[in-house]
């Protein structure tokens, strides 16, 4: 049990090099608490699983530290870690039993049948697979499987933490929701470390208490679910997390005003000059958008389509080349094509070369 | 309702394939049927001799000979041959200049003639101007294969290892390829020994390629019939007398129809036999302790 510190880690596949492109994982530093749930949330090939499995010492990194609690680790090898990995596909060993595939660890790090036995059993009503101990493991689904690989990780004593990379992606719908309701539950239970790789938001945000995005091999975001929503701190952010995401388009500012094409909308807050090369974005939630009718105080918006999602619609509407989308609950106020649309401006946020900026409260 | 067309032009279609089989595989073989129960003096006047030739020949201590060799032959080759290209291929990288370089060097004695393979051993044994047989002359070894059953054994086995364990790696490697990392992976944070992950993943994950190879290697090693014909043509005595060249010899040397169909059946019916028995066993490994304990 430790915390696990990454300090100034940065990886290149091509080895060393100057060249800030070749780095698959951009310099960064992070601190992973003792017990916590974290998940690494970002699009396929941002630099997930490379960090995932320096921490696991599946790769050394190119450059920097892994420290557990103070301990510089950053060479040690894999199996002694203590650390337990789960991967994408199920990974079991065909030719034993669940029994003996549970026990596998135990029995390489020497410890007797006597000992094993009972642990093993209590597992495997833990996870559910007390009836199939003794069949081959690869006669199994692949839900349970993945529980085997879960089990794998589990049966240690302590690990120091338990690494999930994408573990529900050859699981059927229904039972990646049973899947990881277990996951979360064992967490309870054991109270280890568990880091989770994900490109789906829902399981990161229904998994983790605090999530880390990802983007490009940088981390561009550690939050809660819930800052990731109101406030994400990078435009890549705003777009990756909600459904659809964030709306996101240029704007002119000035003081507590921006300019969208022409039309004014005051904003809360008052924001620093910036600088004339400086792209300057605004960035609101379809959620905190409203549609009302037209020749209202608004931005004239044309309605294109709507969606019906059943629980709420989502309405996309065009201003001269921005689109935004709207997300309402009622839009029988709407009849035409023509209608303004409505900032919520407390929930409004300006981006400057995609990274969030602070305003002052006047 | 439709009523339903019967149309039985469809059969035209299958005849061309039918016919080709028919010459390429029924007639001869059923030729040879009818031989081994016949006997004939010339002429074309035949005898219907029943189960004569094949008790003759069950009891024949020369077709005894010919099969132990045989056996002892296909035995030894597996023996060698699958480790040693199970070994071989482990040790070739997996990335890198490496790889082409050993599949290409692995590949090359596959490439080469049956024949063509037993005239470079034949010369290359030979103890007058024979690199090896020379040298190991020189050096003081009694290697001569056209005297010594040893040495002519010794010769037709390393021979056909050098010829056919690039088989047996090539299928081998293809299998180890096909692991995905993530089970290596799995291992190491297992903490698995080397030897665990040979016995639990490669082994395991090997299995139907290995099957294939030993089905391959044994039909091939049990049929053998070019190399020793041209290294040792049989010799010296019959220490070298396969099944393959003793049947050649009945049937095209002594022209004994009859008792040769009947070696041909026997032969082949070994061979679909043993392999049946390969295949069933191999299939089944690992499959048997499924209902036992831990």
């Amino acid at each position: 049990m430790a915390n696990i510190t990454l300090k100034d880690i940065a990886h290149s596949y091509t080895g060393a090099s100057d060249n800030p492109d070749d780095y698959a994982l951009q310099k960064l530093n992070l601190t992973w608490r003792d017990g916590g749930a974290y998940a690494l949330l970002g699009p396929s090939g941002c630099g997930k699983t490379t960090l995932l499995n320096i921490i696991s010492g599946l790769l050394i990194p190119t450059k920097g530290q892994v420290l557990f609690n103070d301990n510089d680790i950053t060479r040690l090898p894999t199996e002694q870690r203590n650390i337990a990995q789960i991967f994408q596909f199920p990974v079991i060993y065909d030719t034993m039993t669940v029994f003996q595939n549970l026990a596998f660890p135990l029995k390489n790090s020497g410890h007797t049948q006597t000992e094993i036995e009972p642990r093993v059993i209590e597992l495997a009503k833990m996870l559910g697979l007390e009836n199939d101990l003794y069949t081959k493991a690869q006669h199994l689904t692949s839900d349970a499987k993945q529980k085997i690989s879960l089990g794998r990780g589990l049966i240690r004593q302590s690990v120091n933490a338990i690494l999930f990379d994408e573990p529900l992606t050859v699981i059927d719908p229904q039972l990646k929701w049973e899947l990881r309701s277990q996951i979360k539950y064992l967490h309870k239970q054991f109270g280890f470390t568990m880091i989770y790789v994900t490109h789906d938001q829902t399981e990161a945000l229904t998994f983790a208490d605090e999530v880390i995005v990802m983007y490009e091999g940088q981390v561009v975001q550690v939050g809660t679910p819930e800052a990731l929503f109101q406030r994400p701190e990078h435009t890549f952010v705003g777009y990756f997390i909600g459904s659809p995401g964030m709306n996101i388009v240029p704007c002119v500012l000035q003081g507590n005003k921006v300019l969208i094409e022409g039309h004014e909308i005051t904003l809360d807050c008052h924001y620093p000059e910036q600088a004339d090369s400086a792209k300057i974005e605004v960035g609101v939630r379809p959620e905190y958008l409203s549609l009302a009718p037209p020749d209202k105080k608004g931005l004239p918006v044309k309605i294109i389509k709507i969606d019906d999602v059943g629980r709420h619609k989502i309405v996309r509407v065009a201003l001269k080349d921005h689109l935004f989308h709207v997300v309402m609950s009622d839009i029988a106020a709407m009849t035409g094509d023509e209608a303004s649309l409505v900032f919520d401006t407390a929930h409004t946020n300006i981006y400057v070369n995609d990274h969030l900026i602070a305003g002052e409260k006047p | 309702m439709i009523k339903k067309q019967i149309n039985q032009k469809a059969w035209f279609m299958v005849l061309p394939v039918f016919l080709l089989v028919a010459f390429s595989a029924i007639i001869p073989l059923m030729t040879v049927v009818n031989y081994s129960f016949q006997d004939t003096f010339g002429s074309n006047q035949f005898f219907w001799v029943g189960l004569g030739w094949f008790r003759d020949l069950i009891h024949s201590e020369r077709f005894h000979d010919a099969f132990l060799r045989q056996l002892l032959f296909s035995s030894i080759i597996l023996a060698i041959e699958i480790p040693l290209g199970i070994a071989i291929a482990l040790a070739m990288p997996k990335k890198g200049w490496g790889v082409p370089v050993c599949l290409i060097s692995m590949a090359l004695p596959l490439l080469i003639p049956w024949n063509v393979v037993g005239t470079i051993w034949q010369i290359f044994g030979r103890v007058d101007i024979g690199l090896l047989g020379h040298t190991l002359a020189s050096l003081g070894f009694d290697y001569n294969y056209t005297q010594d059953p040893i040495a002519a054994w010794v010769t037709i086995i390393v021979m056909d290892v050098w010829h056919w364990t690039s088989l047996v790696v090539l299928l081998s490697y293809a299998g180890l390829c096909s692991i995905p990392d993530a089970y290596y992976q799995a291992a190491k944070i297992d903490g698995a020994s080397r030897v665990s992950v040979f016995r639990y993943i490669q082994l395991p994950k090997m299995q139907r390629v290995l099957l294939i190879a030993v089905l391959l290697r044994f039909m091939d090693s049990f049929m053998i019939y070019t190399e020793p014909f041209v290294i040792t043509g049989g010799g010296p005595g019959n220490s070298t007398t396969f099944m393959s060249i003793d049947l050649v010899k009945m049937a095209i040397g002594q022209f004994d129809l009859g008792p040769a169909a009947a070696m041909s059946l026997i032969y082949f019916l070994v061979i679909l036999l043993l392999s049946y028995v390969f295949y069933t066993v191999m299939s089944n490994i690992g499959e048997e302790s499924t209902k036992g304990g831990a």
